[in-house]
This record gives structure tokens, C-alpha cells and sequence, in this order.
């Protein structure tokens, strides 16, 4: 098994980073690791900080799960695999009350349940275990970034309209009135379904330009 | 210490901050699971059970960390808890009802990534609650998570008979739903204080 496992293993392609951001997006393609993504997204700047501790998280998580990945027993993987990451979401923790305390405050427990957002497990389990420490990584990156930016579409349309700023910064006259619905609970699920609606929109109507083309050519 | 009454600290917990739609806790099964009536309400069942156990061993734990002054083990014991507690009830319902377990399929594992229930244990944590609060803390958490699951999978069921346009279908809608839904839940708060 070992043998077999060499040969892709050195085959690195930029492929790996490109798919996490656009063509398999975590949230908007995958639907995966929504808790985090609509709890979190009332402000852009929480939305950022998420992004990048779950970016982190992913890349060390796939890149321990993939150099260990001959000596891990295939029926205690899952087991593993959690440990592992909740290694990784305890440093983080630890790394976010160190450098902010409002920000610790504002995302509150949502930085411990990392642990338990689907993607990272997700990741690990289809890809890292699978390939290289090389690919894992830039898999890890391609996918973390594709999650920051998705949680950055949510958290500035959020903060636009909810509070009529971005990143703290005012963006309309005083005498804006702000959506209060887009900062509470439900303007999350509206939100997302609103870009989920888009992204349904974009495909549909490039599904229907290709059949027509096709009917055009032969 | 926390000196809430145990009905404040349930309500609270089933309705007006309700875990599924006001803290977003759980939305995977929420969405994946919430198809049929059926298996929703034994879902919902499941994740309470899971629920009330690993509620009362987490309150075990942290006393147990907090004697031996180890706070940085928290999250990772709380995840070994809750991942064998899971693998119980999976075998439980194995044995019990293979009907029920192949309904349930990848979602019954998947408890375990349930933030639901790791996202109980902690904040029952953080608020200080003693064991019986705990326990009525769980017992909440549990039956609201349920009547969300419930209520979806109603709303989903009739839906099923209604047209919508293609650009809707499948997760948008539901999404959607699940922003009405939340926004009648808000009607309940001021209910606890």
C-alpha cells in the first residue's frame, strides 16, 4: 500500500489550491460547516477571524493527518482524526485570547466548536488520508480560503445592510435606517439563501447556454 | 454559580433561545435529516439521549479538571465523551431497530459532530450550572432541537406538493424556511426573563 501511495503523493498541481475556491466551495457547493457560517457572520470582521482560525486549524489538521496516515488503524480513524483536531482548535483558542479579548468574547464558543465543523473532519477524512503531506496542505489552504471568503460574502452583506457599515467603518448617511432582521438569527438564514439562490441562478443559466449551443452545433 | 430557577433554565433552553434556530447549533442535521416526519422525531430522540448523557459526564469532567487544574484538556475530553456515547447509542439502535438505523444512515455518526451537543457541554460550562441545572439544561436543549426538527419536517412534507421555480429547489428553499421559522421563534423571547 505504501508503494502505491508514493506516486500521487508527488504529484502536486495547483489544482489542489484552485478547487477549495470556487469549484467546490465548502459552503456555497458543499453546504458544509454551516454552524460557524451563519452564527459568526454578523459582523465582517468576526467573519474574517473565523475564516482564518479555521483555515489554520485545517491546514495543520491535514497536514499531521497526512503525514501520519500509515499508522493510523482504519477503525480508530475517526477517533483520531477528532483528537487531532481538537489538539489544534486548543492552540487556536488559546492563540485568539492572546492576541484579542473582545474578539475571543465576540465569537465566544464558536472558536472551540471548530472541533466539530464538518469540513475539517470532511477534509481529512476524503483527502488527507488519502495523499501526501504536500497536496494535503495546499488542499487544506484551497478549501480554508474558499471558507473565508464564503463567510466574508455573509458577514459583509450582513454588516451592510444590518448595520450600515463595513469592517467598522460607517458607509451610509446618519439618517440610515439599519436592517435590525439581518443581524439577528433569521437574517443568517436569509442570507445564505439568498446566495445560495444566485449560485442556483449562475448554474441554471449556464446549463441552459450550454444545451443551447449544443443544439446549435452538430 | 449560576442561580437560575430549573423552569427559567428550561424554557430558555426549548424555546427562547432555542438551539437549532437562535444560536445555529446543529444546522447539519437540521437540513439533512428534517425530510420525513418519522425520522425526524426519532432523530430528535436520539440527539436528546445523547444529549442528557454527555451533559451529565461533562459536568463530571470539568469538576474533575478543575480539581486537578488541567482547563487545556476541556475540549478534548468533552469530544472522547461525547464520539463514545454516540458509538452506544449507534450499537444500542442497531440491535434494537436496523430499520431505524439504516433511516438515520451517515446522520446517527454523525452525532458526534453534532456542535449541538459539544456546543451544551460547554456553554453549560460557562454559565456555572450545578448537576440537576445541567441536566434540565440538556433536557431543553434536547426538546428544542426535536420541535425544530419537527416543525421543518412538517413544513418540508407539505412542501413536497407544492410547485417551485428550479432556482429555488432543494437547499435555498429550506434555508429560507428555516428564516421564518426563526423569526417566529423570536416571538418568544421576553417568555424566560
Amino acid at each position: 500500500m505504501q508503494g502505491h501511495d508514493r506516486k500521487p503523493a508527488t504529484a502536486m498541481s495547483t489544482d489542489d489550491f484552485i478547487k477549495g475556491l470556487w469549484r467546490e466551495n465548502p459552503v456555497f457547493v458543499q453546504v458544509l460547516g454551516m454552524c460557524p457560517v451563519l452564527a459568526v457572520t454578523n459582523s465582517a470582521v468576526n467573519a474574517l477571524a473565523m475564516g482564518l482560525a479555521t483555515t489554520f486549524v485545517l491546514v495543520l489538521s491535514n497536514t499531521l493527518v497526512s503525514a501520519l496516515r500509515h499508522f493510523i488503524p482504519r477503525q480508530v480513524r475517526i477517533a483520531t482524526f477528532i483528537l487531532i483536531i481538537a489538539t489544534f482548535v486548543t492552540v487556536v483558542d488559546y492563540l485568539i485570547q492572546a492576541i484579542s479579548l473582545d474578539l475571543h468574547r465576540a465569537l465566544g464558543a464558536f472558536i472551540s466548536l471548530i472541533v466539530v465543523n464538518c469540513l475539517i473532519l470532511g477534509r481529512a477524512e476524503a483527502f488527507a488520508s488519502k495523499n501526501g503531506v504536500g497536496r494535503s496542505v495546499l488542499d487544506g489552504l484551497g478549501m480554508g480560503v474558499g471558507f473565508t471568503f464564503a463567510l466574508l460574502c455573509l458577514g459583509g452583506a450582513r454588516e451592510i445592510f444590518g448595520s450600515g457599515s463595513l469592517f467598522g467603518v460607517s458607509l451610509f448617511p446618519a439618517a440610515y435606517q439599519p436592517w435590525i432582521v439581518m443581524i439577528l438569527p433569521s437574517g443568517g438564514f436569509f442570507t445564505l439563501a439568498l446566495w445560495l439562490l444566485l449560485f442556483n441562478h449562475l448554474k441554471l443559466r449556464r446549463q441552459a447556454r450550454d444545451s443551447l449551443a449544443q443544439e446549435v452545433m452538430p | 454559580m449560576n442561580n437560575d430557577s430549573l423552569w427559567t433554565i428550561f424554557l430558555n433552553a426549548s424555546l427562547v433561545n432555542n438551539f437549532v434556530l437562535a444560536y445555529f447549533l446543529g444546522i447539519c442535521p437540521f437540513l439533512g435529516v428534517s425530510g420525513k416526519l418519522g425520522t425526524a422525531t426519532r432523530m430528535g430522540g436520539a440527539v436528546c439521549f445523547v444529549m442528557l448523557v454527555s451533559s451529565i459526564c461533562a459536568y463530571g469532567i470539568h469538576r474533575l479538571l478543575v480539581a486537578i487544574d488541567a482547563p487545556y484538556l476541556q475540549l478534548i475530553s468533552y469530544i472522547v465523551v461525547i464520539a463514545s456515547t454516540v458509538q452506544l447509542v449507534e450499537m444500542f439502535i442497531k440491535k434494537m431497530s436496523p430499520a431505524l438505523f439504516r433511516a438515520l444512515g451517515i446522520f446517527l455518526p454523525l452525532i458526534t459532530t453534532n456542535c449541538a451537543i459539544l456546543g451544551l457541554a460547554l456553554f453549560q460550562t460557562n454559565k456555572g450550572y450545578d448537576l440537576l441545572q445541567s441536566i434540565v439544561y440538556a433536557l431543553g436543549a434536547g426538546s428544542g432541537f426535536t420541535l425544530a426538527l419537527v416543525l421543518m419536517a412538517g413544513i418540508r412534507e407539505k412542501l413536497e406538493l407544492a410547485t417551485v421555480p428550479d432556482m429555488v429547489q432543494g437547499t435555498a428553499l429550506t434555508l429560507m424556511i428555516a428564516g421564518i421559522l426563526s423569526l417566529a421563534f423570536m416571538g418568544f423571547a421576553g417568555v424566560g426573563a
